[in-house]
């Protein structure tokens, strides 16, 4: 397949009006980094955005950034960086995890796909950060939404819609997004020895302290035994684990009021900014799944409090379950055996009981055919989003099939 | 004056028969209203300046009579406009001449408190304080805290996509919502979002929020609750300038620091406030900052002192820490009170609502003072300084003729120049009638297509709301035809692998 490099908008409008006119699909992508998740397409030729790339505007006192959408997280990052700013949804790394390297993500992945980390659960997601979007829609029409400013409720909010529509909507060519002063310490409590249902109990609790906790994990012993910070991985023990993030004198104040609130509940230790920062990157990047490339990775929101229960429920059916949980319970991953039927669709969905959705994270490219990749929606949601589409991109040119087939 | 579609005769023939028959929908039959005296309680909202009678108000009590109301209308050809507590400022809930006029006044309980989840679920109608009050004893809260919250519902502050005081740190009604249940032009009813995080597939909940009643009718809501912080103070900053006290903004928050919330003032919304409730304000500034910080003790006081340091480094000539939690209310009567306390130095006045990128805020105030000697009318301004999102205050008297045209007219000048200066007409309060005429000042006119194709896939009538955000309406069929280029050479100069 043709693979397409570009660099200028303008490209990305010709190759729109050349697909739409000679009734040909387009797959639309940053870096490839994420190319494995969604269902598998034929189309006939790949955009590729990576070297559409680069800090548009940067404005520190007013917490707004504008670049390209091939633009690298890593080139963001620096950037961000010197002004000790950070993008404070913590973009995940999936790349490793989907078999491909670290580094490879870009702005237009992670916004299309709204991956947020764990901070997530306090600081909100990608798609809360995302002020801004310029490109073109499925009609080789440009289009701009949103704006710079940090409040804006002028007609409706289209960058949500475009957050999270993996690139079926438009090909962005920049995003104009919120930046956040990075915290200037960090710690992480670690409650060894808990439980599933305990450490539910533990993360409502911090969640619900006025503590103001950033993330919220449980990582049980074998999940906790592959990350490389020996604390955790040397416990023998399932792990949970409590971020607070801040200046010194709260984030001191702060720990010592959760260690005092968790001392009952089996053996503390703590870790400070460097160790916090590589756990919470473990438990965002899902690294724990990286190395056995075979298993089938699932992805579960619901309800926090019902994640002990599910995961009861799915163990008593799957054998050689893994799992961990993230956002105080609210964010399961589970890796699952490959070879099974359906992928655990029927399972991991069917117990999904008081509202949440279930994604196929990585899977190989004759399951992700046969297996709906992301959560099935109801009929007239299927239809609202359907009839969106047609707004969008009348023609299917922009990566058709890659969320549902198409209707 | 902006102007209404005009209103359909044929309906409003069949007025007589469109009642009989919503009576045979909705149980309790004062639930639907015909007559005058009864309309009259809906003839504005908090844009009081447009009037206009429904042909018919109906106030259904469940989301099946919500259901079949809409499902109703759609068949008949009626045009619907949803209304929480009617406080918009922008017309949103001005009623149509040819429509029915759905009051949700009647879902006005609180379905759930779920502390294990963190979130409440609502009826539309209930109030925002209501939420806050039934969790308050808890130790939890809705942090988005418009002004009017006494008032106003939650299901409208979806539909607006409400701000607050406190939506610098803690953000708007959108990241705050996690659900809803909404019933759509043709009666179905749907859920989107719960009590988990992020949608699957399209976020549809993500675009219903801020649509301004267009999309579909709200019936019941998920929000998040958070823990109320454990100590609160608020700093009140006085400047000689209002340079300085919008310099003073830009450092502290360069400096790290995103307070709880961040308001600005300038001297005629000063005396005004001041006047009205003692608020214990200088007067001898031309711009004050109230700064409020949350959290524990010690941060509040470290990020005090810093803050301190940075005022007085932009050259304050006032800092007043409150010393209780009664002064720290005080302070804030006086900035939640500020557009009463204007309302009763004038006949009339009106409230702005742009968006500005932070640093431009000398110039915008600069201009605004030509341009209200330019119309002869007074402007004073709050601000919810941290976000830039500005509330200049037009005085006028509407007894005056043509008066009222040119407070519109300033009004329409301050907004242009908020687009001008790269922000935008409306921060919170919504486009509503109030600044649909000027959206092509914002967007062109393809990208108010695209917007309206959104519309489309919701309501391809065009029943709910019409002639409300936008300026022109574009028939759903026209808007999706699409015109084809003849095929150029495939890429001529996109290199490829
Ligand atoms: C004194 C005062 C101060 C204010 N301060 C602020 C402030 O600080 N921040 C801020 O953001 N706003 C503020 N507002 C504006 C206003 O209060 C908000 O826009 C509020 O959200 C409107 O809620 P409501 O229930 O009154 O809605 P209404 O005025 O009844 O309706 C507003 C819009 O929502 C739609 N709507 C209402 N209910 C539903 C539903 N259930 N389903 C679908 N659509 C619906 C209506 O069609 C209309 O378009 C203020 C208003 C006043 C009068």
């Amino acid at each position: 397949m043709t693979v397409f490099d570009i660099s200028s908008p303008d490209q990305i409008k010709d190759a729109l009006d050349w697909a739409i006119s000679e009734k040909q699909s387009l797959s639309i992508s940053g870096n490839g980094s994420k190319e494995s998740l969604g269902r598998p397409m034929e189309v006939a030729a790949e955009l590729r955005l990576a070297n559409l790339s680069g800090v548009r505007m940067y404005e520190p006192a007013e917490l707004v950034m504008k670049a390209a959408a091939g633009s690298s997280f890593n080139e963001i990052n620096a950037v961000l960086h010197e002004n000790d700013q950070q993008l404070a949804f913590c973009p995940p790394d999936l790349g490793p995890l989907l078999g491909q390297g670290a580094g490879l993500g870009t702005l237009g992945g992670v916004f299309c796909s709204n991956l947020s980390g764990s901070q997530r659960i306090k600081m909100g997601a990608a798609r809360d950060h995302l002020l801004g979007v310029n490109g073109f829609t499925g009609r080789a029409q440009a289009f701009q939404t949103g704006s710079r400013v940090m409040k804006n409720v002028t007609g409706y909010d289209l960058c949500k819609l475009v957050a999270g529509s993996y690139g079926t909507l438009a090909v962005c060519s920049e995003f104009t997004f919120k930046v956040l002063p990075k915290p200037e310490k960090l710690r992480t409590v670690l409650i060894f020895g808990q439980e599933p249902n305990a450490a539910v109990i533990t993360m409502r609790d911090a969640m619900s302290s006025v503590h103001e906790v950033a993330a919220a994990a449980y990582l049980p012993e074998q999940i906790a035994g592959r990350t490389n910070i020996d604390y955790v991985s040397n416990a023998n023990r399932a792990v949970t684990a409590i971020l607070i993030d801040g200046n010194g004198p709260s984030v001191d104040f702060r720990l010592n009021a959760l260690r005092s609130m968790f001392d009952a509940q089996g053996e503390l230790e703590e870790l400070h900014s460097k160790r916090s920062s590589e756990l919470w990157k473990f438990v965002s990047d899902v690294g724990a799944y990286v190395e056995d490339q075979r298993r089938l990775v699932w992805r579960v929101s619901l309800p926090p409090s019902d994640a002990a229960d599910y995961i009861f429920r799915l163990r008593q059916q799957i054998e050689d379950l893994e799992y961990f949980m993230d956002w105080a319970g609210g964010l399961l991953w589970l890796s699952l055996p490959e070879g099974l039927e359906d992928a655990g669709q029927g399972i991991v969905r069917s117990q999904i009981r008081n509202g949440g959705h279930a994604t196929l994270i990585r899977a190989s490219s004759d399951i992700r055919s046969r297996v709906e990749v992301f959560q099935p929606v109801d009929v007239v949601k299927a239809r609202i989003s359907e009839k969106i589409r047609e707004g969008f991109d009348p023609y299917r040119i922009l990566n058709p099939a890659r969320m549902y087939s198409i209707g | 004056m902006v102007m209404m579609p005009k209103p359909n005769e044929e309906v409003i023939a069949k007025r007589g028969y469109l009642v009989q028959r919503l009576r045979q929908i909705i149980r309790d039959p004062e639930a639907v209203i015909d007559e005058e005296a009864g309309l009259r309680a809906f003839e504005c909202d908090g844009l009081s300046a447009y009037r206009q009678l429904p042909m018919i108000a109906v106030l259904p009590e469940t989301k099946e009579e919500v259901a079949e109301v809409l499902k109703f209308c759609a068949s008949e050809g009626v045009n619907v406009v949803p209304r929480g507590a009617g406080t918009s400022l922008s017309g949103g809930a001005l009623p149509l001449a040819d429509g029915v006029l759905l009051g949700l006044g009647k879902f006005n309980r609180i379905l759930e408190v779920d502390y294990n989840n963190r979130c409440a679920v609502v009826q539309p109608g209930v109030t925002n304080l209501a939420i806050t009050d039934a969790v308050k004893s808890d130790g939890f809260y809705y942090a988005p805290d418009p002004s009017s919250q006494i008032a106003c519902t939650i299901g409208g502050n979806i539909a607006e996509n409400s701000g607050g005081v406190h939506c610098l740190k803690y953000g708007l009604t959108t990241n705050n919502v996690l659900g809803v249940e909404m019933v759509t032009m043709d009666g179905e009813i749907i859920r989107l979002g719960g009590k988990h995080l992020d949608a699957e597939g399209y976020d549809l909940l993500g675009v219903i929020t801020g649509s301004e009643g267009l999309l579909g009718v709200i019936t019941e809501v998920t929000v998040r609750l958070l823990r109320s912080p454990q100590h609160v103070t608020a700093q009140l900053i006085g400047f000689p300038s209002s340079e300085q006290a919008g310099d003073c903004v830009g450092r502290i928050i360069a400096a790290g620091i995103i307070p709880a919330g961040m308001e600005m003032m300038d001297k005629y919304a000063i005396h005004a406030a001041e006047e009205f409730c003692h608020a214990g304000y200088p007067l001898d500034v031309e711009a004050l900052l109230i700064v409020e910080l949350d959290g524990p003790e010690v941060e509040i006081a470290h990020n005090n002192s810093l803050i301190e340091k940075i005022a007085g480094d932009c050259g304050a000539s006032v800092i007043k820490q409150s010393q209780s939690e009664e002064e720290r209310l005080t302070f804030w009567a006086g900035r939640k009170a500020a557009f009463p306390a204007v309302g009763r130095i004038s006949p009339d006045y009106m409230c702005m609502d742009g968006t500005i990128p932070r640093s431009q805020l000398p110039l915008v105030l600069k201009r605004m003072n030509e341009l209200s000697n330019k119309y002869g009318l007074r402007v004073a301004n709050v601000f919810h300084a941290g976000d830039g999102n500005l509330h200049p205050l037009i005085l006028f008297d509407a007894n005056i003729p043509g008066e009222l045209e040119k407070c519109e007219q300033f009004g329409a000048d301050i907004l242009k120049l908020c687009v001008e200066v790269g922000g935008v007409l409306t921060g919170e309060h919504g486009v509503g009638i109030e600044k649909r005429d000027l959206m092509g000042e914002m967007f062109s006119e393809d990208d108010l297509k695209q917007q309206q194709r959104l519309k489309c896939a919701f309501d391809p009538e065009g029943r709910l709301n019409p002639g409300k955000v936008f300026p022109v309406l574009h028939r759903c069929a026209e808007l999706g035809k699409m015109h084809v280029h003849n095929g150029k050479l495939p890429f001529p100069d996109i290199p490829r692998f």
